[in-house]
């Protein structure tokens, strides 16, 4: 695995025209906005892309929406932690000569398919779930990912966990008041998000993510090529996937997510440790996602997260920045919100994000979750 | 006359789960056990997910077990749980070794009357002419 660390570069990267609440476009309309985007900022053609990744679509939509005959094509779906695990698997299509330039594309309307409907709701009764969950009411991440969090409070303490939470919101909410992109903009106190209202006990409405339409595209080339192209390559330094179920009451052990093996091995490949990291861009589908995540990934032990995370140090200003764009908890989520990870990341790396750049940021963790807290991709990305 | 209508989703059994489902009819739970490394597990299938086995049976649950985890649902995720609002939602440890999803019930559904590890123990709600489905109170007996 070593050996294919930095063989291939993201060379574009880009959202949709608009994103938020964009009740006048559909899924497909985002998807093919961004890829017409991250391509321009690439300095590429869609006649160059040969590779198609998608998810939540199949490949064989996007390819027919945007007219590309791929040679080579993936779909894996692994929730919000799929456009990281498609990096991967571009990177070794690319060393294994399947494809040159990779195309990885993500659009989802989930803010304005609330109005217009979603069908009929349930779906295939052979799917485990249908008949052991969803007739409990468990249906959707906030049920899942709250159960998490009532068993980690348990372990390790409800109030340090409660505090934890809120410090990942209100230094998450402090990032997207520099994103003019970012949804949610108005200053958060600690005493709005101890006030806000309960979705899904123990979570507040301020520990969920948005619900929004959006779309983001990247481009992963080989390093030859990336050389070439009109912007500073950002390496794939390294990679690693994993999955440990797939319905929630199947999880193993609801305080650690496979992002315990991924953190690890991607870091292995790339060849870095912890100190080495600038940024660390971790999926934040809820606050627990975020606290849990980052114990897996070795930044600090199990059940140490609320003190990693205390006095703001994840904020603008502070040691450990996190989840600069405002996350999926201020900024954009639009359901399978990897993607964006990926967007700001490279833009970081790049230089590109004004306000709330971090200086000097050469070396970037990626971490996507999926599902209920079944998948995690992680991703090493750099710049020279 | 208006017949009243539960428009909450409805197992529908599959070939692996019939049994569990009929057993739950009749006021029973059962579990998938392995036979080779003496687990339970659920939820029913005929090969072990521990040890790949297809040496496997049915044994009856005492339905007694623990909390594991809850959450205690305040904005239903689906119109039809809308009037149910706030509901609990659980993973229960049995003491016959598997875990298992449910709804805790007859319970205030509040922070104060709920804690992870509290002893549960399973009823049984007729939701169908076919269905009945396994929920959990806290124990009366104990453990």
């Amino acid at each position: 695995m070593a050996k294919l660390s930095k063989t291939a570069a993201i060379v574009g990267a880009a959202e949709s025209d608009e994103i938020g609440e964009v009740p006048g476009k559909s899924a497909l309309q985002h998807h093919a906005e961004a890829a017409h985007n991250a391509l321009a900022d690439a300095g590429l053609k869609k006649s160059d892309v040969d590779g198609l990744f998608t998810t939540g679509f199949s490949t064989l939509s996007i390819g027919e929406y945007l007219g590309i005959q791929p040679r080579f094509t993936d779909c894996t779906w692994v929730g919000g932690s799929s456009f990281v695990v498609h990096v991967a698997h571009a990177l070794a299509a690319i060393n294994a000569g399947y494809c040159e330039v990779a195309l990885i594309t993500h659009g989802e309307t989930g803010r304005s398919a609330r109005v217009r409907g979603r069908g009929s709701g349930f779906t295939n009764p052979n799917q485990p779930q249908e008949q052991y969950e969803t007739p409990y009411g468990i249906m959707g991440p906030p049920a899942a990912y709250a159960m998490a969090c009532s068993r980690y409070m348990h372990q390790y303490g409800e109030e340090r966990t409660r505090q934890g939470l809120a410090e990942i919101a209100v230094s998450t909410r402090k990032w997207a008041q520099l994103n003019p992109k970012a949804m949610m903009r108005d200053p958060m106190t600690f005493e709005d998000y101890h006030d806000s209202r309960w979705i899904a006990w123990p979570f507040h409405v301020l520990d969920c993510c948005l619900v929004t339409d959006a779309g983001g595209a990247v481009v992963v080339t080989s390093a030859e090529r990336a050389r070439n192209l009109k912007k500073k390559p950002v390496w794939v330094l390294g990679v690693a996937e994993s999955h440990d179920h797939n319905m929630f009451s199947q999880m193993p052990d609801l305080t650690s997510t496979v992002s315990r093996v991924t953190g690890k091995a991607a870091l292995q490949m790339a060849g870095v440790t912890h100190d080495d990291l600038d940024l660390a861009m971790i999926y934040d589908s809820f606050t627990y996602t975020t606290l849990v995540s980052l114990e897996g990934l070795g930044f600090c032990e199990p059940g140490e997260g609320p003190d990693f995370v205390k006095a703001q140090r994840t904020a603008p200003g502070g040691d450990f920045p996190l989840n600069t764009s405002g996350g999926g908890l201020s900024y954009t989520h639009t359901g399978m919100y990897g993607m964006f990870l990926l967007v700001e990341a490279t833009r970081q790396l790049r230089g590109e994000t004004g306000e709330r750049q971090v200086p000097d940021c050469k070396i970037a963790l990626v971490n996507g979750t999926g599902g209920q807290l079944s998948s995690t991709g992680t991703a090493i990305l750099a710049v020279d | 006359m208006v017949e009243q209508t539960y428009d909450k989703p409805i197992p529908v059994p599959q070939p692996e789960s019939d049994y569990y489902w009929n057993k739950a009819r009749e006021g029973e739970l059962w579990l998938r056990r392995c036979d080779d490394c003496e687990t339970a597990y659920f939820y029913p299938r005929d090969i072990c997910p521990h040890c790949f086995s297809r040496n496997t049976s049915w044994v009856q649950s005492s339905g007694k077990g623990t909390l594991h985890a809850f959450a205690i649902i305040h904005r239903a995720p689906h119109p039809a749980f809308k009037a149910e609002a706030p509901y609990v939602t659980a993973l229960v440890e049995l003491e016959d070794g598997a875990r298992i999803p449910t709804n805790i019930v007859q319970v205030e559904p509040e922070p104060t009357q709920i804690r992870v590890g509290m002893a549960v123990e399973a009823v049984f709600e007729q939701i169908t002419d076919e269905i009945t489905l396994p929920k959990f109170r806290p124990a009366k007996s104990g453990l």
